[in-house]
């Protein structure tokens, strides 16, 4: 702890959970649901810019037509670790184990998860399984996409995939532990007065998230471990010389990674939730509607996977089953962006960056949405699939949607985990450039895509080089606003402005304490008396704190 | 907490257990082509229904945990049934086969 | 207490569903495969021991008759009832296991294992000559015989091993009629493998059995 007294914060610094014991032990050791968040923010923005660093190599060898940057083996290297990292190490676990671990339980009145031990231990896992990812990337890299399509990653690759795939499979238990303690907690440990119909959207849209963490990981986790030995053994469960087949694996593979997909989109939106209302000053306009669309999306979410494989060779049938089903579970999401929408009409918006970012989530994800159902539609997916149209349309909800969530929940709760603020002007200047960026960076693909550029070919046609240009540029731009946010975020820590309990003057239990909060949380169990985001509306702000 | 089964009502599902499976196993010597993996696995089904509601005692339990266990085998079959469709409605195209 | 009781019950209900669809994916890709390959599915199950089998499943089924009077017990606060039925659920595990080694030692003599060098031979037997053109598919479908019961086996392992720690914490006394969580969730984890298995044996060691080899 300092002891110089230049700096009056210090001096009268409440007890609190990051002041509370010092040393790596316990910080390593920690049962503290909020230290174990910070232990996840840290990972995962290392994972985020590594497989960023791929994503800047991907971008530099598409400025031009020919494959001159690097030969094909290892472009193939470059997207299959973008996509692992950024899929396995930074989207999945993301907002769950980063502001679910430090916010469900505040939200719901708890002093903790239900099992603050397999809480750490998830930490442990997914740190097991990025050292076994970061390994294959050190040793050499791994070269089938992240999709690990058999018979190829099964039986051709001459890359790292096992070792690959273990990080994948041991990240798995962690993303599993910390679903089932999201449900468990959820279900047993909400404050007297914290009905289901209070919670606030952001824990709604957790519980659905673990939901599918739960019941779909196991099944690639099963997926890879066949794979592994097929490539230890060469069995022939997937080598169709010998009489397997890799439809079945793609079914398999597709029926968590699928699912996956909404882990990747859900707690964002729980976010949105939280964001839109606090700086539209009103509650979430169809507040069960929201909750059940999320719920709506979990099931749902695991009856489509079959859009993968339009053109793989399954029977016709079974591409109308699932293309119908796409259509569906279209209809949730929207549910949330109409109600997000109707939440600012008549609300009072204030533009804040956590704001801005929502407002680009609902653009976004909006136009990300609408190309899915492109996707979904059998006759226009033969032309599209396995192009860039593709590559933009998944980016720009993971992206456009997910990414963007995330900056918005870590701007909005910074103040509220280290009692900092953030400085806003830069904030907004990064927003606003992560906007630009991304759009620069992604639109261009949708277009070359549908002209008909292939995804994960290192060479191209020469009439798609503008687009790809563009593309590079607007990648430039992007990573520019990742990197500002991560420089002012580590300089707040020093030298923010003291945030007080509650900057937004937001409703929800999370900013009742002080900031950063106090160890337990609570002083006494909260009891619950009024619904979620009771904004006063046409009447004088309530004094919060 | 929650009311424990008798030792009767234990050992009765024992006896029933142990007599299903030795009826699995006696029926599996006759031939009865596709009815052989029907009537095996409804066997099973049944014998697994006792295990979960005696043994793990889940007809005296919440509502909730019924759920959860009911979801747990509806996803597998969801898991099951549609990949099943694909194969099997391979063969109703011209030149599909089914498996 | 009661919350603690009830969330840690969830929590363990939580993880079955986790290792229902874990098994879910294996039997999915059998299901598949045995269906795709009937010919060689039926030359396969006549290398199976449904005996040795059966034997394991009554001995599985008994297993978790003590395992549920041990819960029951731990309930009623019976500490010495409790200990020798978690001893008799635990030799009855160990039983098991013991089975299935005596019959991975038998298919390993008769070279029904795919995965080792010499001692995968699927082309001469006297009592099954015509199973060398299924050698391949066989193959497949052997595999699966071995990751199926080999992870169920595992799973028995971990689960003998969860319940020597029950049992040696209730021999310091750690259960009474009003705390022994570790004794029902455990118990649950025990029922769930025997579950595994009573789909196990039928699906690989009694269908087919009956059917000719074309």
């Amino acid at each position: 702890m300092s002891t110089v007294l230049q700096d009056p914060q210090t001096v009268a610094e409440t007890p609190n959970y990051l002041n509370a014991e010092y040393g790596w032990r316990s910080w390593l050791f920690t049962k503290d649901h909020k230290r174990i968040a910070i232990l996840y923010i840290i990972s995962i923005t290392v994972m985020f810019f590594l497989g960023g660093i791929f994503a800047g190599l991907i971008r530099v060898e598409l400025l031009t037509p020919q494959g001159d940057l690097v030969n094909s083996d290892t472009y193939n290297k470059f997207f299959t670790m973008h996509g692992i990292i950024m899929v396995f190490f930074f989207l999945i676990p993301s907002i769950p184990a980063t502001l679910g671990n430090f916010f469900v339980p505040m939200m719901i009145g708890a002093k903790d998860l239900a099992f603050p031990r397999i809480n750490l231990l998830s930490w442990y896992i997914y740190i097991a399984g990025a050292i076994f990812a970061l390994a294959a990337v050190v040793m050499g890299g791994v070269d089938t996409g992240w999709t690990f399509y058999t018979p190829f990653s099964s039986t051709f690759s001459n890359t790292f995939v096992i070792t690959a795939a273990c990080g994948v499979f041991i990240a798995g238990f962690s993303s599993i532990l910390t679903g089932l303690n999201f449900i468990v907690t959820i279900h047993k440990m909400r404050a007297p007065g914290m009905t289901w119909g209070r919670l606030p959207l952001f824990v709604w849209a957790n519980y659905a998230t673990s939901l599918i963490q739960v019941l779909g990981t196991p099944v690639v986790a099963i997926t890879l471990a066949l794979v592994g030995l097929e490539r230890a053994f060469h069995i022939g469960i997937f080598d169709p010389a010998i009489g397997g087949d890799p439809i079945l694996f793609q079914h398999m593979f597709w029926f968590y990674s699928h699912p996956a997909v909404y882990i990747m989109i859900l707690p964002g939106m729980g976010v949105m939730s939280e964001l839109v209302s606090c700086f539209s000053r009103k509650a979430v306009f169809g507040y069960p509607f929201v909750a059940a669309s999320s719920i709506g999306i979990a099931v749902i979410g695991f009856l489509v996977w079959g859009h993968h494989m339009f053109v793989t060779g399954m029977s016709m049938y079974a591409s109308l089953y699932f293309s119908l089903l796409s259509f569906l579970v279209a209809v949730p999401s929207a549910i949330k962006i109409f109600n997000w929408t109707a939440t600012m009409f008549r609300g009072s918006i204030s533009y804040a960056t956590p704001m801005l970012y929502a407002f680009g989530f609902i653009g976004l994800f909006t136009i990300g949405g609408l190309t899915g159902l492109f996707l979904a539609t059998l006759a226009v997916d033969v032309h599209v699939t396995d192009t860039y149209f593709v590559v933009a349309h998944f980016h720009y909800v993971m992206v456009g949607g997910m990414v963007l969530a995330y900056m918005g929940g870590l701007h909005f709760w910074w103040p509220k985990m280290t009692g900092k603020m953030y400085p806003e002007g830069w904030a907004k200047f990064a927003a606003l450039l992560v906007f630009a960026g991304f759009n620069l960076t992604f639109f261009p693909q949708f277009i070359a895509g549908y002209l008909g550029q292939p995804r994960r070919y290192h060479a191209y046609a020469p009439e798609f080089q503008v687009y790809n240009v563009l593309s590079t540029a607007g990648a430039t731009i992007l990573g520019l606003g990742y990197i500002i946010p991560f420089i002012y975020f580590v300089w707040s820590l020093k030298y923010g402005a003291p945030a007080g309990n509650n900057p937004w003057k937001a409703k929800g239990l999370e900013w009742e304490t002080t900031s950063p909060p106090p160890t337990y949380n609570f002083e006494t169990t909260p009891i619950v008396t009024e619904e979620a985001y009771a904004y006063a509306t046409h009447k004088k702000e309530e004094h919060v704190g | 907490m929650h009311s424990a089964p008798s030792v009767r009502t234990l050992v009765l599902v024992w006896l029933t257990l142990t007599i299903m499976t030795i009826v699995t196993f006696e029926v599996s010597k006759i031939e009865m082509g596709e009815w052989n993996i029907v009537v095996a696995l409804l066997i099973a089904f049944f014998k697994m229904m006792l295990v979960i509601l005696i043994f793990m005692n889940v007809r005296s339990e919440s509502p909730l945990t019924k759920l959860f266990v009911g979801a747990g085998f509806f996803w597998m079959v969801l898991l099951l049934g549609q990949v099943a469709i694909d194969y099997i409605s391979r063969s109703w195209m011209p030149e599909g086969k089914m498996w | 207490m009661e919350q603690q009781f009830d969330s840690a019950t969830l929590g363990m209900w939580v993880f079955l569903l986790t290792e229902i669809m874990f098994f879910g994916g294996m039997f999915c890709a059998y299901m598949i495969y045995r269906n795709m390959y009937p010919a060689a599915f039926a030359s396969t199950s006549k290398h199976m021991e449904p005996f040795w089998g059966a034997t394991n499943t009554l001995v599985l089924i008994v297993s978790s008759l003590t395992m549920a009077l041990a819960v029951r017990a731990a309930r009623l606060g019976q500490q010495k009832a409790l200990q020798i039925l978690l001893l008799l659920t635990i030799f009855f595990g160990l039983c098991f296991l013991g089975v299935k080694g005596v019959e991975y030692h038998q298919h390993w003599v008769d070279k029904n294992v795919p995965l080792i060098a010499g001692h995968w031979d699927y082309s001469n037997s006297e009592e099954f000559p015509n199973q060398a053109q299924y050698a391949k598919q066989a193959q497949i479908l052997f595999c699966f015989y071995f990751f199926m019961t080999g992870f169920h086996a595992l799973h028995m392992v971990v689960g003998v091993a969860l319940m020597l720690t029950i049992f040696f914490m209730a021999r310091r006394g750690k259960f009474n009629a009003s705390y022994f969580t570790p004794v029902e969730i455990s118990g649950l984890y025990w029922h769930f493998v025997d579950i595994v298995w009573i789909f196990l044996f039928p699906l690989l060691y009694l269908i087919g059995r009956t059917k000719e080899m074309m």
